[in-house]
């Protein structure tokens, strides 16, 4: 019998704002342990939440961007568990009135090479809400230390519909959800720091069967690459326990990405009972029409959206777009650049951006707003190649230039003397003739077909231009010329 | 001055303050005094800090002096219950749990009573995370009731009345949940009020029930209440369920609204159980406001029956949920016993709490659990909407309405602290208010053949504070209960 496998994520992302969640104090990364706190973070008797606005505006955002329903009125509810990275022992989220609902995520499959685009599908989304981050409990040799700086930042889970069948998609839909949230400048969904997470809900069933197999919940999926690397692990699991007669039970289980290997967490007879409730210290939230068309407003195109008009208006290339599309930065860059570098340039702005451009700033470890290089100064280089004036090797020495000294293209030419010879198309003119008119005898051959016979033209022009001569620039010149001697 | 100091009202002692017949730190020593005179047989205080009370004095004593006088709680010494954060000072709701608890922020209310000058003094003892009617659920043992020691205060915040009523105190704050401030000032002789929900903030105030808990002050008078209630009441940012309202000067109001106002007697408030003796005083009481040319009209609250059923759903549930954080790990009691995680939290709590709150967070968890949670919270909750039904109903025809606050005078302590059951049945004409959201005060109205005091309760419509004060206001003015003080 056939198997396919059937997966849904609930991915949290965390929403980057400048306090929590509940409370005023600063949330952020790498800061000393438990100073991001204050007594409301840390549960101190007496002490309620209040809600931030920016956390809801962001979590708004995301649902317009991914094409959400965005609930005219949510309310929030405490999901109860004890546990000690958690203050209040109980996490202040949304159950049954979500903020967020339907909507979908874009993916792209891996195309059939490098440079082909993939097959293209929407995931359909079940639900967007919004909660609170626990704490990180750090465990030593004979006890353990909980640290609360992460307690109380801004948290939203995405949860797909079961709508997923290969590691590949699953693979593509966090990325894709990634591209969106950085666009929408929600959260820098850095994996390592812990601002994207994945659990997998997994489940395998007889192609054809409409009904959900048992799930197995995949925990600690804290790389991209271990989300692929995990569901495919436990697609393959499931599939030996039934190829040899076992049956699956329905478990929460913890993938190892060093090893791996994954192991059982828990069975569903010991799944919590969280004992949801709406919680009473906070109210209902309404969102209304001028609220959510205000955001709307802000939201950026969508990555996918903007790869497919870069694709029609610049004519670039798709390997190209696909290194500038995840970076809202760098496609904004290439943008703005392509346009003021004009009509057939936007190919070349695209290919400096993707190999020069990118590789002088990892190797100077700079952001790509730290760069020199504007827009401009691009555009300004780029004409320079296409009208002759530099030639592709000298224009890389200047680039270079300009990413260490921020000066104008023009100027590291003047200043390096690396304008192609003559500059003037004029006096290339005159070498021209003066070297057809000094070997009558390529002349003949030439005019008799002899296509190579163009060369003994070339030499002498290479050589009055010592070197910097344009060599596609002689060739054109001189063609010219021969025509119409 | 035939009065002493620790029994005048807040209005008299303002007056003698702004005169400079007396300063702040005269008499704040003169209730610090009586407060260690009194202490060892009403056990009113978990804990009183007297340098720091007297500093507060020195300070407002020096503003005054500067011309720079808050008002008229500025030098008055207020007590606070032992649920509500000063910083600085122990927090521990007279649980083992927070018994060296001491909390490192203010709460709203406290930061409100500071900046009107009023002098804290001292941590009021209750039942045990404000859950009880008796104070006999506090960790550190009963108050007693000034006016019998053999008797109890009322609880929960059984300390605040016992603390006024025996002049340790000039007025203090409590806590009411389903009673907790009306019953014990009914059974202390003090004017109790609970605010409508949402008048005060919560921000500061350990919870006990989130959608039933309000901070309400203790008094000796209703003008005393009227202005501790000015200086606490209003809007918090850090408190999303306090509500924006304007706040009207509550003691100025007194003179203005004379009535005569519409009241409705509740007939399901006047049923089985209810003493023969309070019984009475609330009908003499009702004679008088006939006689103030008061329409009194019967109503009828047909939801009443089921207040204590919905209230012992709605609260053990959210007091489940609230007392999750009390777990051993960040503050508070941690077991010794305790060898791994599951050990800290099994150990630490259950020699932390007391039977009491034991019994409500396992109620609690219960009525939460999946598959029970729509037969009883959700069921609950909508039960709830129809008591809140039945009061707005009878608004629609009187002002206010009057019952008895407690059904029974001061009883013994002792006598029903072995019976959970019959302990609950002392809030039943007190809870369906705070299901209700809705403000109520009790104030005295007389006293029983063996001298102890009775309470009447008036129950006000939401955020009419000003009316329900100034209904009290009528009765006290033409009785003088409120100028009696156990002899102790």
């Amino acid at each position: 019998m056939n198997y396919e496998a059937v997966i849904g994520l609930e991915v949290h992302v965390q929403i980057k704002t400048h306090s929590k969640v509940f409370t005023r104090v600063g949330a952020g990364y790498g800061h000393e342990p438990n100073t991001l706190t204050d007594p409301v973070v840390l549960a101190l008797p007496g002490t309620l939440p209040v809600m931030n606005k920016a956390a809801l505006d962001a979590i708004i955002k995301a649902g317009l961007l991914l094409g959400c329903e965005i609930a005219p009125v949510c309310k929030w509810d405490r999901k109860q568990y004890f546990y000690p990275d958690s203050p209040k022992n109980y996490q202040i989220s949304q159950y049954d009135q979500p903020i967020c609902i339907g909507g979908s995520v874009e993916i792209e499959l891996p195309g059939a090479a490098r440079n082909i685009m993939g097959e293209h599908k929407k995931i359909p989304l079940t639900r967007i809400h919004l909660e609170e981050d626990v704490g990180k409990l750090n465990h030593g040799a004979s006890d353990s230390l909980v640290d609360y700086n992460r307690a109380g930042t801004p948290l939203m889970e995405i949860v797909s519909d079961p709508a997923m069948h290969t590691a590949e998609e699953a693979y593509a839909y966090l990325t894709s959800i990634r591209h969106t949230m950085i666009y929408g400048g929600i959260s820098d969904c850095d994996m390592e720091k812990g601002q994207l997470r994945c659990d997998a809900n997994i489940s395998i069933r007889p192609v054809g069967e409409t009904k959900l197999g048992t799930k197995v919940e995949l925990k600690n999926l804290n790389s991209i690459s271990f989300v692929r690397d995990g569901i495919a692990h436990e697609i393959k699991r499931q599939l030996a326990v039934v190829a040899a007669g076992g049956k699956l039970i329905q478990e929460t289980r913890d993938y190892d990405g060093q090893t791996g290997t994954s192991q059982s967490l828990r069975s569903k007879e010991m799944a919590h009972d969280y004992r949801y409730f709406p919680d009473p210290d906070l109210m209902p939230v309404q969102v209304d029409a001028a609220w959510k068309e205000k955001l709307r407003a802000e939201c950026p195109e969508l990555p996918f959206d903007k790869q497919r008009r870069f694709l029609r208006d610049y004519q670039v290339p798709y390997t190209i777009t696909s290194v500038l599309i995840p970076e809202r930065g760098l496609s904004d860059f290439f943008e703005a650049s392509a346009q003021l570098a004009g009509p057939g340039r936007a190919q070349a702005v695209g290919n400096w951006i993707a190999n020069d451009f990118l590789r002088e700033l990892s190797a100077a470890k700079l952001p790509l707003g730290a760069s020199k290089i504007t827009p401009a100064s691009l555009a300004e280089l780029v004409g320079l190649v296409e009208v002759g004036t530099l030639l592709n090797a000298a224009a890389k020495e200047v680039f270079v230039a300009m990413f260490a000294t921020g000066e104008a293209p023009a100027a590291v030419v003047a200043r390096l003397g690396l304008a192609a010879v003559p500059s003037d198309a004029g006096e290339l003119e005159t070498w021209c003739r003066e070297s057809i008119a000094a070997n009558p005898k390529a002349l003949v051959e030439f005019k008799a077909g002899k296509d190579g016979a163009i060369n003994a033209f070339k030499g002498p022009v290479m050589k009055a231009g010592k070197g910097k001569a344009n060599p596609k620039l002689v060739d054109e010149t001189l063609r010219r010329l021969l025509a119409g001697a | 001055m035939s009065v002493p100091l620790h029994f005048q009202s807040i209005a008299e002692l303002s007056e003698h303050l702004a005169a400079r017949r007396i300063s702040s730190v005269e008499l704040t020593q003169a209730v610090i005094a009586r407060t260690k005179a009194v202490e060892s047989r009403v056990h009113a205080f978990n804990s009183f800090d007297e340098p720091d009370a007297l500093a507060q004095a020195v300070a407002s004593d020096s503003r005054r002096a500067g011309g720079q006088s808050c008002g008229a709680l500025d030098g008055i010494p207020i007590g606070l219950k032992d649920v509500i954060a000063v910083s600085g000072q122990p927090l521990t709701a007279s649980s083992k749990m927070l018994a060296n608890f001491v909390s490192p922020y203010n709460a709203t209310v406290t930061e409100s009573l500071q900046s009107a000058g009023a002098v804290l003094h001292g941590r009021l003892n209750c039942d045990e995370f404000a859950m009880g009617s008796s104070t006999e659920n506090s960790a550190f043992g009963p108050a007693h009731n000034p006016w019998d020691l053999t008797r109890t205060p009322g609880g929960s915040s059984g300390g605040s009345a016992a603390a006024l009523a025996a002049g340790a105190a000039i007025a203090t704050l409590g806590s009411d949940t389903g009673g907790s401030i009306r019953q014990p000032a009914a059974l202390c002789g003090l004017v109790g009020l609970k605010p409508t929900y949402g008048l005060i903030s919560r921000f500061g105030l350990i919870a006990y029930a989130s959608s039933l808990d309000q901070i309400g002050p203790f008094a000796r008078t209703v003008e005393d209440a009227a202005i501790v209630l000015g200086a606490i009441a209003g809007h918090d940012p850090r408190d999303s369920t306090s509500f924006k309202t304007e706040i009207p000067d509550y003691r100025a109001e007194l003179k203005r609204r004379r009535g005569p106002w519409k009241l409705g007697i509740p007939k399901e408030y006047f049923g089985a159980g209810l003493d023969p003796e309070v019984g009475a005083a609330v009908e003499k009481a009702i004679a008088f406001y006939r006689a103030h040319g008061c329409e009194i009209r019967e109503v009828s609250l047909p939801h009443t029956h089921y207040c204590l059923d919905a209230y012992y759903v709605i609260a053990t549930a959210e007091a489940s949920s609230n007392l999750a954080r009390y777990d051993g790990i960040r503050y508070g009691h941690r077991s010794k016993e305790a060898k791994d995680v599951l050990d800290v939290y099994q150990k630490s709590r259950a020699e932390g709490f007391g039977d009491e709150v034991k019994r409500r967070i396992i109620l609690g968890t219960y009525v939460l659990s999946s598959g029970y949670y729509d037969a009883y919270y959700l069921r609950a909750q909508k039960v709830r909407t129809l008591i809140r039904r039945d009061f707005l109903n009878a608004y629609r025809e009187v002002d206010a309405l009057i019952t008895p606050t407690s059904p029974l005078p001061a009883f013994k302590l002792g006598e029903k602290s072995a019976d959970p059951l019959a302990m609950y049945l002392c809030d039943i004409y007190t809870i369906g208010v705070n299901l209700a959201g809705l403000p109520a005060l009790s104030l005295p109205c007389g006293f029983t053949a063996g001298g102890l005091p009775i309470g009447l309760q008036l129950i006000g419509q939401p955020f009419r504070e000003a009316d329900l004060l100034a209904t009290a206001h009528a009765y006290e003015q033409a009785h003088d209960w409120h100028t009696k003080f156990p002899s102790l």
